[in-house]
Order: C-alpha cells, then structure tokens, then sequence
C-alpha cells in the first residue's frame, strides 16, 4: 500500500450526517487491513473531532493522509476557535448547548479523549478566525 | 451470550438485525454518547434512552454489535437504515434502564469496566 490522501467536506448544521466521514474513513481503514486497535482509536479521535466540528463550528474540511507507517488527519473549520484551549483540554468542561446534550454530547469528554486516543495532537485555534486539529496515530505502537 | 437471548431475556422487539451469532461479554449502559465514546473498552452492547441517529453513529465507532433502547422508545427510520447498512442490531423494550441492566447482570452479563 502506498500514500493515500482524503479529503471531506463536513456539512453545517446537520447533526443526523455528523459522523458520516468518520465511518467512511473507519472502514476504509478497515479494508486497507490496519489493525483494530489503530482502526478503533481512529474511528474515537475522528468522530468526536467531527462531532465538535457539528457542533461547535458550522462543519468545515477533514483531510487524512494515511501511510503503513502512520496515519494523519486534519480538521480544519473556520468557526468561533477555542477561547481558553486548557479549560477545554480539561474533561467535564464544555460550552455545548442543553440541546446538544440533550442528544448526548457535550460532557467535556472530546479533547481529552481525542488526546488519549491518539500518539499526536496538535490544536491550532484563533478567537474569531478558526480552529485547525491535527492528530496523528502511529501504526507501529 | 447471544443476541436472541438477550431480547428474549429483556422481552424485546428486534427492529434491525446484525450477525445474531456474535458472542456478547459484556454491557454498557448510558444516554451520554460522549461518555461511550470515553469509557467503552470492549465490545460491549449498549443499552440506552436515546434516539437518534448519533446513538448508531457511534455504536460503528465503538465496535458496538447491538444496541437495546429502553422505556419503549422507537428507533427512528435513519436509524434502523444507518445499522441495517452496518450490521448493527436494534431493539427496544418497555423495560427501564436499571431493570434491564438487572437483568441481564443477573444471567451472567458483566458491566464493561474498561481494562
């Protein structure tokens, strides 16, 4: 298997599709042969990356870019950014409406599960202008 | 245990059926997703209030093979579409959430407790 690059755009507003790419790109990997391990703690970090997306930034744009060695995904949207990035790194912390729990998200569980399910995580994020996460799962570990 | 068991077991209506044969060890209970995403280590089944199509989303997430709604609640169509495409079973009981837990606890059905 050589490089392979995706690319998705996440639709804004529509929570019943949110979830959508992660599922794509969970049985792909799932094809491609990647063990269950690195196919689950992709599918977790992908999903809730793309549900914040949702959420908290009208969608934006997923790219993976997916070696043997090694698979990367970016989030990039273009919503409000992350005010205070350690109080959101913090679990139980979170700005998500009484609506969006009340469709069982929201716990302050998405960082910090994104960080615990993957080797790298990197959070780029600008009040007003945009949040860009990158995180990496190392398929040798 | 199996699938067709555990409805029996709960007194449930199968909407939606995945691969009956696969071995269940253990069992999740919540309407937080959030918390399934977090918490759920092994391939638990999922016994929750809530209904939409996030509940199935992340039951193909967390490796999730069938999902038991609570307090006869109905799936709604994209729901059973989504895990019909994903070989996810689905069904719904009259029980409450803690009497289906107790239940199944009590025919041998462990609590996913992470490691």
């Amino acid at each position: 298997m050589g490089a392979l690059h995706l690319e998705y755009t996440v639709a804004p507003d529509d929570f019943s599709r949110a979830g959508e790419v992660s599922g794509i790109v969970k049985r792909t990997l799932k094809d491609l042969g990647f063990p269950p391990a690195v196919v689950r703690r992709t599918a977790i970090a992908m999903y809730e990356a793309e549900i914040n997306m949702v959420i908290h930034a009208n969608g934006g744009k997923i790219t993976a870019d997916i070696t043997p060695e090694e698979i990367m995904i970016v989030f990039a949207d273009q919503g409000p950014g992350i005010p205070d990035i350690d109080l959101a790194m913090q679990e139980g912390w979170s700005t998500a409406s009484e609506d969006i729990r009340d469709m069982g998200f929201g716990a302050g569980m998405g960082l910090p599960n994104i960080q615990k399910s993957t080797d790298y995580m990197d959070v780029q994020t600008t009040v007003g202008v945009g949040t860009t996460i990158t995180i990496k799962i190392f398929v040798t570990q | 245990m199996k699938i067709s068991e555990i409805a029996r077991l709960v007194d449930a209506n199968i909407y939606c059926k995945g691969n009956e044969d696969t071995d269940i060890r253990c069992a999740f209970a919540c309407d937080m997703m959030s918390d399934v995403l977090a918490y759920v280590k092994n391939q638990a089944i999922l016994v929750t209030g809530l209904v939409n199509p996030q509940v199935i989303r992340t039951a193909e997430m967390m490796d999730i093979p069938c999902v038991i709604i609570v307090r006869g609640k109905e799936p709604t169509p994209l729901m059973l579409e989504i895990a019909a495409d994903r070989g996810i079973t689905v069904m719904n009981t009259k029980l409450r959430m803690y009497s289906v837990c107790g239940i199944l606890y009590n025919h041998g059905l462990p609590a996913d407790e992470g490691e």
